[in-house]
This record gives C-alpha cells, structure tokens and sequence, in this order.
C-alpha cells in the first residue's frame, strides 16, 4: 500500500494495471486521455502483460473490445462524449452478448455546442444500452471502482458490461491522495476471469447468434433480471473489498444524513462532496438538509430511493438536460417517488457548480415547493 | 436429409447468446403466399431446383423424389423458373389444403 498524489484518469490507470487485463483497445479523446497514455506507458514499460490495441476510432475500439472478451480474457477500454457515441452502436451489441467489459467513460459535453467540458449527458443518454452505470465521486473510488468494475461485471451471475463514469476534468484532471493497494492485495480480491462466453476448441458453442420474434424476448428478460442480480454482486464485492482493503461502500446508493432530513439533495459524481458540505452548514443553521448519491444508475436503485425519500422533500441535481423531457436523473428518481419535486440543471458544458448555488437549490426546495425546475 | 429441430415446449434457454451448438430458429414460412406443388411424372430428378433454392429448402425424398421443406420455403418460385421440364408449379396458399 503507498499513498500516491494522482490525478482521477491516473488513479483509474492504476486500477486497470491491478486487474490485470489481457486485452486494451482504446482511442484517445479529451479529457479521457490521460487513461490510455497510461496503460499504454505501463504496456510498454513492461508493467502489464496486456496486448494493447491501437485502434482508428471509438467504434473499433469496442468493436476490438468485445472481440477480445469474446475469446475469453478480461478487457478494457475507455472513452468519452461523441466517442461514447460513436460507439453507441456497439454498446448493446457487447451488452447483449453479455461480454463483461469494463469501460471508464470520461463524462464531457456533448456537441454541438462543441465543448471538452464535463457534464454527463453522455453516459445518461446510454442508460438504456444494457451496460451497468456507475459514477466515481472522487480518484480513491475511481481506483477502487476499476477494481471492483471487473469483478461484478464478470461475476457469472452477471455477466454484463460495465462502465465507470469519472466527471471530466472535475475528476479525471483534479490531484488527491490516492491509496494505491499492493498486487498481492488486488489479486486476492479479483480472480482470473473465466467464462464458457467465449471461443473454445475443446468446448465449441454458438456464439453471438440471431433470435428471432419467437424467441429474442427471453434474452431481454434474462439480460434484465441479470443486471438485477448485480445489486447482490455489488454488495458481496464491496464486503470482500472492505476485508481486504479496508475500505468501506455502500452499495448503489450513498445517503448522508438522510435518516432525519426534510429536504435531500439526489446527486451523482464529483458536486456530491460539495453538496454534502452544503448540507452540515444549513444543519447548523436549523435546515435538516440531507444528501443522497447515487453510486450506480443501471442497475437503478429505485426501491431503496423511494425508501430514503420516504416522507421527506427532494430536489435531484444533474449535469444534463434532455431536450423535450427535462433531466434524465430526474426522470429516474421522480419514476419511483412522489418526493422528488426539483430538477436541478447544473454544470452543463463544464460549468462551475459553486457551492452558493447548491445553498440555493435546498433554499428552493424549503421556500418555493411549487417551482419545478431550476437551472443553475 | 438432415432437417433442423425447432426448439419448442421445454427448452430451456441459454443465458446470454451462446451455447453448445444447436439451432435457435423459427419456421418462417408465415408470409409465404403461394407454394411449390412437383408433377411427380414430369419430374425427372435432375435436381436443378435443389441447386437453385436460395433457402435450401428442396431435398431428395428416400423413394428418389422431391420434396419441400415447407417450415422453411418463402415461396419464391425461383425453382419453377429453374425447372427445365415445367414440372414445378406455384400454388396459392389458401388452396393448398384442398
């Protein structure tokens, strides 16, 4: 164990050098860069095993990608905005074929207005791709996400891809003090991946075929009650990494002093830490305000949201804006609750989110019920 | 000939897209409007429609004779054209029972 000052994309790196990966196909894009220079640094250098792929485009790359888990070895790749989305075609396609890929998604804007900034409507606009979400909220859960990311993915109750999501620059670019776990360590917590999904001489299956209208529902079905397995993936993963590591999560969700709040703020990534500071303040100014992150999106939490929300006043604070509907998280949160009332814009094309606009939201949701939309 | 075997009743799905080699398919015969009906007298054996059928659905019958797969026939007609002796004739469906 060594404490290392590092970046979020670097700390992401290290996670990825830890598992071990047999197979890296990526293409560089702002602000995700910084992850495949270093992997490709660490291949080079002798550091890891793994073949690492130079691709021409986001679409080879996970074209590569699912190529790769399809012969059996653990894989990764990483991307960003218009290069999510430039694999978007490809996203169902390793989902469907249940290749546990893990991907970190750089969150940034996207075009047009053309912007490198973060904001995360590029993974939101993939909630329905198949692939498991989740969303780091600092460079330590980065790491340990990266780590945790193969092992849930590969978990053959699972068997779902997995993608990583870090707020672009906010995140990838910004220096903590990251707790760099030992090899010995990491191995204990991740076993070698192993799969029948995969070309086998000695064990010939069909793979990746075609089901038609008679059968293609019992795939969907089965593909959907198996991201609902991984809430139980998760937790058994975050118990062996708690022993092992001794660091502590909390499943999909993470609630700051919800139990006895009036008003809570719902949140994902990097705002979450600002807004719980908003939160201790306004408590000491008689406001029982609360925070709840949300740490994965897909599978989607909504029962245990609903539970926290219960009797309480909430607004959801996001960085994306779907165009003709309103705030896709929103959308989630208000799904499964009739607390959920303000829907928070925030941070779009990387703005500032200052912690007098956080004060601002709580302040909404005490004094004016009625407004149902706020834009930061 | 070897015919494939449509899963049905209590097959038990895999559960992502792969498993032990199989069929996973359908009969697709549904908007097939008009079939193929052989004159057994005219029918020489040639085997031209067999080589011709985009779907392979035409085979040889144990007693030397023609016959067709019509799980899987899209009624096209392409072996009415490829017949040399005009022993292939489209039927419509809706006939086909009488």
């Amino acid at each position: 164990m060594s404490v290392q000052f590092i970046s979020g994309n670097d700390a992401f790196a290290l996670g990825v050098l830890l598992a071990k990966p047999a197979v890296i196909s990526a293409y560089p894009i702002t602000p995700q860069t910084v992850v495949v220079e270093r992997l490709s640094e660490y291949v080079a250098d002798g550091l890891l095993a793994a073949n690492f792929i130079h691709v021409e485009s986001e679409h080879s790359a996970l074209s590569c990608a699912i190529g790769a888990s399809a012969a059996g070895v653990r894989t990764f790749t990483a991307t960003s905005s218009q290069g999510l989305l430039y694999m978007a075609e490809c996203l169902p396609y390793a989902a469907g074929g249940r290749f546990p890929i893990v991907m970190m998604n750089a969150n940034r804007a996207l075009a047009l207005p053309w912007n490198i900034y973060g904001d995360q409507s590029d993974s939101l606009s993939q909630l329905s791709c198949g692939w498991i979400q989740a969303y780091a909220e600092n460079a330590q859960e980065a790491l340990d996400l990266a780590l945790m990311a193969f092992r849930i993915a590969e978990d053959a109750r699972v068997s779902v891809p997995f993608m990583v999501n870090l707020d672009g620059f906010h995140l990838t670019h910004t220096y903590e003090p990251v707790d760099v776990p030992e090899q010995e360590l990491a191995d204990k917590f991740l076993p070698e991946f192993q799969t029948d999904n995969k070309i086998d001489f000695d064990k010939p299956v069909n793979m990746a075929f075609s089901a038609g209208p008679g059968h293609n529902k019992q795939f969907r079905i089965a593909h959907h009650n198996a991201m609902l397995r991984a809430f139980d993936a998760i937790a058994e993963a975050e118990k062996d990494f708690a022993d092992i590591f001794g660091r502590k999560y909390t499943g999909a969700l993470d609630a700051y002093r919800t139990d006895d709040a009036d008003f809570v703020l719902v949140t994902l990534g990097s705002v979450s830490g600002l807004a719980r500071s908003v939160a201790d303040e306004l408590r000491e100014e008689g406001i029982r305000a609360g925070v709840l992150r949300l740490r994965y999106i897909r599978p989607f939490p909504g029962k245990e949201i609903a539970a926290i929300l219960n009797g309480k006043r909430a607004a959801v604070l996001e960085k994306d804006l779907a165009a003709g509907r309103g705030g896709a998280v929103f959308t989630e949160v208000a799904s499964v609750t009739a607390a959920a009332t303000l829907s928070a814009i925030g941070g779009l094309g990387g703005e500032d989110i200052p912690a007098a606009a956080i004060r601002g939201i709580f302040k909404t949701l005490a004094d004016e019920p009625e407004t149902e939309v706020l834009y930061l | 000939m070897l015919k494939p075997t449509l899963h049905s009743g209590e097959f038990t799905y895999p559960e992502g897209t792969y498993f032990e080699a199989g069929y996973l398919t359908q009969k697709n015969a549904g908007w097939r409007t008009m079939r193929p009906v052989l004159d057994d007298a005219a029918c020489i054996g040639c085997l031209q429609c067999y080589l011709h059928c985009p779907d392979g659905t035409i085979f040889e019958t144990e007693d030397g004779k023609i016959g067709f797969d019509l799980d899987f026939c899209k009624g096209c007609g392409i072996c009415v054209k490829a017949c040399p002796k005009g022993a292939i004739a489209m039927k419509p469906e809706r006939e086909a029972g009488q």
